[in-house]
């Protein structure tokens, strides 16, 4: 740093203690970290190693529980740990402010959009209600939203996850406050929204000379944004230093495997699947209408003319941002959810107009495993009872379905012993095997995998990516990949479908989507996609579980 | 907004004709004579006779249906068999009591409740919610006679402070009327408030844990208004259900408290015309009451959409 003057930020030997009973007795460790004007500084870490904790007790917003017990926090040279509930107050919202990751709960659903914004200048400043009327509306222009009038008068739900990461970042920066802390604020966003609001903060924040603490789990954004990087692990500060050193050059084992685990945008070499289709939709579709008593009909297409066809051996995945229908497609196929039209051959029985009771024997050969392991397994019954509970149903015996389920726990790489253990006894990577085993006691012909590396760790994002790998090769598994990250999508997959608003805009081999786009829409992707400059990672197929 | 109430006002002809059948059915079909109630014990069996006529009672009960259905259309509730007057008159004049209690009795309930709530949610877990909570249990499992003649022994026969029993119209004064008020009003809202506290405490509280309240912190907002400002807006919904199912039960609950409190109000209508079978009056007072209840409904859930701009009809 050749910034002489005093950090914006100045975190020095900062220690949090945890309450006692987890699996460590710190939070946070020994954590020094500095954020010049004008900076933006990216704390990466997985999940627990602590960033979120150090952003918070920045702004004095910890849980109760969590105190911390060393170091300082200085805000332009004036340490906070110290300061008076009042003083703290009167900083927030004003010289510091923060964003954060869920724009979609992070605005108040009952109050409007302007009034919310105001309410920063309500607290901390004397202007009377034309001037702050005025500098909302200033202010929203600046953050590029559409019809500022409209917007000041909308409700948070009017508005899209997009605009209301505008609105947070609106309110965060009314005040120009020095420091602006930006906790995962496109995590839960679709690719090419990330894209846009990564440049709006990099854009109001040069302007205003505002510091950054930026924190993220991805790397791709970190390539995007970062001047400098500070790696995380377990409360720790592992490493830190200029961005392109530690994105090009890591020298601590953990950044090295943070940055290898990323998966590259370059498609992976895969050989074609050659072997008999097991899957095939024809013009598949999904309608919603919704119909009042003596209101107009709303209809809403979710999923229209969608066709698709998945080999034995194949992964085929569907991409596409939220909306595009790609989850209505996955639970149609299925038929989590009836199709309103179309056929879905499994491979020459269509499945689409099964009753319930002809639908079950089908049951058994189209297996879906969910995105979020913390709830799709039940939290009252051990994860033993989870998988033999389905082929019990398909009639095999206790005994059978035990043995069954001990010999997949041993394939997906768990303790065949720990069938008695409860959903919450497992780590969420351990959990996913969980729920890969239990897809795979049903002895599927396809596996629908929903989004179901998405909730995870990059580094364990790694390993249940290879271990999709090998039980496809395994049990010569047909896999309907559905995912909204292009990485991933690169890695694993076979032929690539693209979805926009319901329906297909283009499909083909990986390698040929990734490399000559027909698609504007296809092309918007890639060109969104974060770090897209930074080529690093490995092929999720050739990595070994650690 | 107009369309829907329109549409709601519609659907409530079904219900309230549902009540009125069932209503009717019920109390022919119950046992005992109404004709030989009226006529006394030492009536004649032709006295009875002569009064079952008059009434129209010795009809087949369809025509007796018929007859009293196209009454009520015209607005016409019928004769009391017992206060020999129109119940339409008798209702209007048992009405001002028990709106007046009810009112007080919410008024009370609801200023008294919702900050006890909010203050129990935000010391979540310290003496505070603790003792707010524990006087919830005691509302909630006191009858309405215990707490009404506790009260009446401390406050008016031991203190002297209220009278002991009675009731004042308003057209008397409003002091007089407030005075012979308070007693009866409050023996009431004491399980209100024990409900609505315990519903507030229990919304605000998940509230409390949304993102938007962190937002609020993060903006410097002091912990006044975000609890006034930002949660109890968000949690009003479940509220205003608890408020609402509270005014409804009010009504049953009025009949206990206006018999402590010797109040002449609807409570005490239908004490008495149940126990003299006067039919007329027992079907007229319930078709209110079904009304009231529907009506209260249908403004519950116009108010939804006053606290949450993302209910729209």
């Amino acid at each position: 740093m050749s910034n002489t003057q005093t950090p914006v930020l100045e975190i020095a030997g900062l220690s949090i203690a945890l309450p006692g009973g987890g699996d460590r007795a710190r939070a946070v460790d020994d954590v020094s970290l500095s954020v010049a004007a004008g900076e933006i500084v990216c704390v990466v870490g997985e999940s627990g190693s602590g960033k979120s904790v150090t952003a918070f007790s920045v702004m004095g917003l910890l849980a109760k529980a969590l105190k911390p017990v060393a170091g300082a926090i200085k805000l332009e040279g004036e340490d906070l740990l110290t300061a008076s509930p009042q003083r703290l107050r009167a900083l927030r919202g004003d010289r510091m402010a923060m964003i954060f990751q869920e724009p979609m709960t992070a605005l108040n659903p009952v109050l409007t959009i302007g009034d919310q914004i105001e309410e920063v200048l309500r607290i901390h400043t004397d202007l009377g209600p034309t001037e702050r009327r005025a500098q909302v509306l200033a202010m929203l222009e600046s953050m590029r939203l559409p019809e500022p009038e409209r917007m000041h008068a909308s409700y948070p739900h009017q508005i899209s996850g997009g605009q209301r990461q505008r609105v947070m970042i609106a309110a965060a920066l009314i005040l120009d406050p020095a420091l602006l802390i930006a906790d995962e604020p496109t995590t839960a966003l679709d690719v090419t929204t990330q894209a846009q609001i990564l440049r709006l903060i990099k854009d109001m924040q040069s302007r205003r000379g505002t510091g950054v603490l930026f924190i993220t789990h991805d790397f791709g954004v970190v390539a995007e944004i970062a001047d400098r990087v500070v790696v995380m692990e377990k409360g720790r500060v592992v490493e830190q230093g200029p961005a392109a050193d530690i994105l090009l050059r890591p020298q601590h084992p953990y950044t090295q495997m943070l940055i290898a685990a990323v998966p590259s945008l370059k498609p992976a070499d895969r050989k074609p699947a050659l072997g008999p289709l097991a899957l095939e939709t024809v013009g598949l579709a999904k309608t919603y209408s919704s119909k009042a008593l003596f209101a107009k009909e709303r209809v809403v297409h979710a999923a229209k003319d969608v066709a698709i066809r998945v080999r034995r051996g194949e992964t085929v995945g569907i991409v596409g941002e939220s909306g595009s229908g790609k989850t209505t497609v996955a639970r149609c196929v299925a038929r989590l959810m009836p199709p309103s039209e179309g056929a879905i051959l499994v491979p020459d029985i269509d499945i689409a107009p099964l009753t319930e009771r002809r639908l079950r024997p089908y049951r058994r050969k189209i297996q879906v495993v969910f995105q979020d392991p913390f709830r799709s397994l039940n939290p009252r019954r051990t994860v033993g009872a989870s998988i033999v509970e389905g082929p019990m149903n398909f009639g095999l015996s206790a005994s059978d379905a035990l043995q069954r389920a001990r010999d997949l726990m041993g394939l997906v790489g768990l303790q065949p012993n720990s069938l008695e253990r409860y959903p919450h006894q497992f780590s969420g990577g351990q959990r996913q095997r969980i729920a890969i085993a239990r897809a795979l006691a049903m002895e599927p012909e396809i596996l629908i995998a929903d989004e179901a590396v998405s909730a995870l760790d990059v580094s364990v994002q790694r390993q249940v990516l290879a271990l999709l790998a090998d039980v496809q090769e395994r049990f010569n598994l047909a896999i309907l990949f559905i995912t909204h990250d292009l990485r991933v999508a690169a890695q694993i997959c076979d032929r690539i479908v693209v979805m926009e608003k319901g329906v297909i805009v283009e499909q083909g081999a990986t390698s040929q989507v990734f490399s000559a786009p027909a698609h504007a829409y296809t092309r918007a992707l890639i060109e969104a996609a974060p770090g897209r400059n930074f080529a690093t990672g490995t092929a999720a197929a050739d990595a070994v579980p650690a | 907004m107009a369309g829907y109430i329109l549409r709601r006002l519609l659907a409530t002809i079904p219900v309230l004709v549902i009540v009125a059948v069932l209503v009717f059915l019920m109390l022919r079909l119950t046992p005992g004579d109404p004709a030989a109630v009226i006529a006394g014990d030492n009536a004649t069996t032709e006295q009875i006779a002569l009064i079952r006529n008059r009434l129209g009672l010795d009809q087949p009960i369809l025509a007796q249906f018929a007859i009293w259905a196209g009454n009520l259309m015209q607005g016409n509730l019928g004769e009391s068999f017992f206060f020999k007057k129109p119940i339409g008159e008798l209702i209007i004049g048992r009405i001002e009591p028990t709106l007046s209690l009810a009112f007080a009795t919410m008024l009370i309930a609801i200023s008294v409740a919702i900050p006890l709530g909010v203050l129990a949610a935000y010391k979540h877990g310290s003496w505070i919610d603790r003792v707010v909570m524990g006087f919830s249990v005691m509302g909630f499992s006191v009858p309405v006679f215990v707490i009404g003649y506790a009260l009446i022994y401390v406050f008016a026969i031991t203190l002297g402070w209220f009278p002991v029993q009675g009731y004042q119209p308003l057209s008397g004064g409003f002091g007089g009327f407030l005075h012979r008020l308070v007693l009866p009003a409050v023996t009431l809202s004491v399980i209100y408030i024990a409900l609505i506290a315990r519903m507030t405490r229990a919304s605000v509280l998940e509230v409390l844990s949304e993102d938007y309240i962190r937002t609020a912190r993060a903006k410097g907002q002091v912990e006044r208004k975000i609890l006034f400002r930002h949660a109890l807006k968000n949690a009003a919904v479940p509220i205003v259900t608890v408020v609402g199912i509270g005014i409804a039960l009010l009504i049953g609950g009025v009949v206990v408290t206006e018999s402590v409190f010797s109040i002449p109000g609807l409570g005490r209508l239908t004490v008495d015309a149940v126990l003299a079978r006067d039919y007329p009056t027992i079907q007229a007072v319930i078709l209110l009451f079904s009304g009231v209840y529907v009506g209260i409904n249908l403004m519950i859930d116009l108010a939804y959409s006053l606290f949450d701009p993302r209910i729209r009809y």
